[in-house]
Order: structure tokens, then C-alpha cells, then sequence
């Protein structure tokens, strides 16, 4: 007996939506976190400190993100430790954010005019004082943009996780194309929904970069 | 698989020294006895694997580029109805996964009745994923020519594939260039996704050696500094690239 999609399967993509958004918070929160740690340390005023970050920067962004889930999943495992596939991904996800948006803060970080530092100074701002009070409100608006934009992009890389087994919405999916063998249907509507959730985050960061760029035009 | 795996000999001492080493690992948790040297058996199963990567990567970026730059020049031309549809197929690309992106043409297709080899199945994929990013890219840089220089170059009589090539194209592509590479190189790193239909590159092979030595973190751990180097040999070529293609960059040392 041929065996079709019906509502069941659909509620069972929703349910593995739901941990794909779980997921995503979860490697945007913690990625977010370890970010800004990597873009203090690139902005750091020591040599040494930007050049280990640097070179961090590089071998993560240098290494795909399927293989750093390998590592984690593997290697956490490798210790005895029981690993949830949910921790690796999460773990391995954070590391990925972390390169990539300690990189982007980096930038708008230095997109500030020098002079705002230079001024700060002069008010006699301590240098922390001068990066929260002074240098962070403005690189924070420019950075809003870029960071929604690299949103979609941790949403879509958390599909990765169904290798190491985690039940999100891609392993979902191909769960369910084991038994219905409906490929195109069942990897339709999956890629529907990633749209739905994805589709959002990018329009925002597009009407977002046109408005901060309306005072530069 | 690439190359059929010898079993005798190291693989299967690898085999029961791993297992030794399991029982041992679960009566002491926090020791753990990094073996590198297995994988040296491997070597050339590895490098098959990396050059399985680096045709990847090569196909996939010099289709995606001719894709991509049809689909920006179509996205920026008169015909509404192509326009509307080239950012429809680019919204889609952008905001699915990869991975749900392979799986869709490789399973969808083999259930349609055509079988395809996986390494063309990852290949078009590949394809039309950066092809989209690609689009995007060269759009970017498209809009920052001058409408001025177009009319100049009206005006001087050229013709319009003339204006798209030498007033438009190769000064947008020049401006992008950093953009383009920079994608191109992130593209060789999601090529470790095509694993999954087992296209057998540099991932699946390492997934393949792990299950032959039950060596799983050192594999991994050693194919990320391939990982690395090869991004770095991709980089220096883009560089090395640059450097033919745009003779300002050469002979003058600046960019546009």
C-alpha cells in the first residue's frame, strides 16, 4: 500500500520548524554573544590579541560549517560525554556566527568616523566609556543591516543539523520522503516554510539598509 | 566510492585497536588517545576527495558566472515578465537552504525517472545556487556604472553588446570582484553538503575513512586544514585571476 502525505506529515514539518527556529535562536544568541568577544578582540589595541582573532577568524570561516559539526558532534562525544545532537549543532553553529559576525561588527565598528573616538577622548572618556557611550549606538545602527541578513543565513545553515540527526525541519522532511517517497512534494513544502521564515528577515534587512542609507544619498 | 578500501592490513588492526581503545575510553572518560597515524593509510583517498572538491568548485563557478551574469543583465533589462522572474528565482535560492536545495533536485528528479550521476546532481545544484548570489553580486556592481558613460558610449556609436562588455561588464565585475571571489570561495565550503546525496568529496570521504577506522574526530580534524588550504589556493587564484583580467590592477596597483 502506497503510503501519501497527509495533514499528519505536515504538522510533523511544523513541529520540525518549530526546533529549526529553536535552533536558530539559540546559535543566534550564543553566536551573538561569542561574536562580540571576537570583534572586542579584533578591534583590540593589542597586536597579538587581533592577530590570534584574526587567525581564528581565518580557520573558521576557512573550514565548512558540515565539518565543525562533525568535530563537535564527534569530538564532544569523543570525551565520554553523552552529546545531544541539539548541543552540537548549537555548539558548532555558534562557533560558525561567531567568526562571521565578530568579522561583520568588526567593520562597523570601524565604519564609526574616527573623529567620534577622537572626541570622546578629548572629553576625556575613558577608551570602555568611548566604545559603549560613543562608538557602539553608531555601529550598532550600522550594523542592523548586515546582521538580519546574516540571521537568514544561520536559519538556512541550521538545516545542516539533520546530518548529525537533530529532528528539525530538513531531517523532518526527509523522514517523511523515506516513506511517502514524494520528494518534490515533501521538499517543496519544507523549502516553503524555510522561505516563509527566511523571506521576512530578508526584506527587513533590505528596507533597512535603504533607510540608513537615505542620509548618505 | 572513489577507491575500494583495503581491509586487510592496517584497516582491520585499526579496527580492533579502536575498539580496544573504546572499552578503554569508557572506564576512563577523560582520556583520549589522539591517533593521527591511521589516517595516513588514506592519503590518497583524501586527495581524490579534494580534487573531487576543487572540479566542483571549478564547474560551479564558471557556469554560475555565466548564469549569473545573464540573469543580472536580465534582471536589469526591459522585459518586465524576465526581471519578474529572475528575482523570483533569486528570493527563492537566497532564503532556502542548500542542503533542502540538493535534495529537492536529486531525490525529485530520480523519483521523475532520471537518474543522475550524484557528481552532475551537486554540480547543478552548486550552479544554481551561486548563480543567484552571483546575479546579485554583478547587479550590485552594474548599478554603480554611470548612466553618463552609457550614453558616451551611445554616442560613440558602439554597439549594445560593445556597451555591455567593455562599459559595463568588466568595470561592474572589476568593482564586485572582491564580493564575487569571496562567494565563490564560501560556495567550495557548502560544496561539503553535496556529501549528503554522497557525491564523494572531501567530506564523504572523510565520513567513509571515519567509518573504516572508528576514527571519526581525528578525520574530521584533519580535513579541516584541507578545508583551509584549499580555500587558500582558491583565493590566491582569484588573486592570481585579478591580476589578468583587470590590467588597471596591474599596471597601476589601484582599484577602480
Amino acid at each position: 500500500m502506497d503510503i501519501v502525505f497527509n495533514w499528519s506529515y505536515f504538522g510533523y514539518l511544523l513541529y520540525g520548524a518549530m526546533w529549526t527556529l529553536v535552533l536558530s535562536a539559540c546559535a543566534f544568541v550564543l553566536g551573538g554573544a561569542a561574536g562580540f568577544l571576537v570583534m572586542l578582540a579584533r578591534t583590540s589595541q593589542s597586536r597579538l590579541i587581533r592577530q590570534i582573532a584574526l587567525v581564528y577568524v581565518e580557520i573558521i570561516q576557512g573550514t565548512p560549517l558540515l565539518v565543525l559539526l562533525f568535530i563537535a558532534y564527534f569530538g564532544l562525544g569523543v570525551f565520554g560525554i553523552e552529546v545531544p545532537p541539539l548541543v552540537a549543532a548549537a555548539i558548532s553553529l555558534m562557533i560558525n556566527a561567531s567568526a562571521f559576525l565578530g568579522e561583520i561588527w568588526k567593520g562597523c565598528v570601524e565604519a564609526v568616523p574616527r573623529t567620534q573616538r577622537e572626541a570622546a577622548e578629548c572629553l576625556a572618556l575613558t577608551r570602555w566609556q568611548a566604545f559603549v557611550d560613543v562608538i557602539l549606538p553608531q555601529a550598532a545602527r550600522i550594523a542592523t543591516p548586515p546582521t538580519v541578513g546574516f540571521m537568514v543565513q544561520m536559519l538556512k545553515n541550521t538545516s545542516l543539523a539533520s546530518v548529525v540527526g537533530f529532528v528539525e525541519l530538513t531531517r523532518a522532511a526527509q523522514v517523511i520522503n523515506n516513506s511517502t517517497i514524494q520528494p518534490f512534494l515533501v521538499f517543496g513544502i519544507a523549502g516553503t516554510m524555510y522561505f516563509v521564515l527566511c523571506y521576512p528577515l530578508t526584506a527587513w534587512s533590505r528596507s533597512l539598509e535603504r533607510t540608513l542609507n537615505v542620509g548618505r544619498r | 566510492m572513489v577507491r575500494s578500501y583495503r581491509t586487510g592490513g592496517t584497516g582491520q588492526d585499526g579496527h580492533v585497536a579502536s575498539t580496544r581503545r573504546g572499552a578503554a575510553r569508557q572506564a576512563d572518560p577523560v582520556r583520549y588517545d589522539f591517533d593521527f597515524a591511521v589516517l595516513l593509510d588514506y592519503w590518497p583517498d583524501f586527495l581524490a576527495g579534494a580534487w573531487v572538491t576543487l572540479q566542483l568548485t571549478f564547474l560551479a563557478t564558471v557556469f554560475g558566472m555565466a548564469i549569473g551574469t545573464l540573469c543580472a543583465i536580465g534582471a536589469r533589462g526591459k522585459r518586465r515578465w524576465l526581471a519578474r522572474a529572475i528575482g523570483i528565482y533569486v528570493e527563492i535560492i537566497r532564503n532556502t537552504p542548500f542542503l533542502i536545495q540538493i535534495f529537492f533536485l536529486y531525490f525529485g528528479l530520480a523519483s521523475a525517472g532520471l537518474r543522475l550521476p550524484v557528481f552532475t546532481a551537486a554540480v547543478i545544484a552548486m550552479v544554481f545556487n551561486v548563480a543567484a548570489y552571483c546575479s546579485e553580486i554583478i547587479r550590485a556592481g552594474m548599478d554603480t556604472v554611470h548612466p553618463g558613460q552609457i550614453e558616451a558610449a551611445q554616442s560613440l556609436g558602439m554597439s549594445t553588446p560593445t556597451i555591455y562588455w567593455d562599459v559595463i561588464l568588466r568595470p561592474a565585475i572589476e568593482r564586485v570582484y572582491p564580493a564575487l571571489t569571496g562567494q565563490f570561495v564560501l560556495m567550495m565550503l557548502s560544496s561539503s553538503v553535496a556529501s549528503q546525496i554522497s557525491t564523494e568529496e572531501l567530506t564523504a570521504v572523510a565520513n567513509n575513512v571515519q567509518s573504516f577506522t572508528f576514527r571519526s574526530l581525528e578525520t574530521f580534524l584533519a580535513i579541516a586544514p584541507m578545508y583551509l588550504a584549499l580555500a587558500a589556493l582558491l583565493k590566491l587564484s582569484f588573486w592570481g585571476i585579478g591580476l589578468l583580467a583587470f590590467p588597471r590592477r596591474r599596471r597601476l596597483g589601484t582599484a577602480l
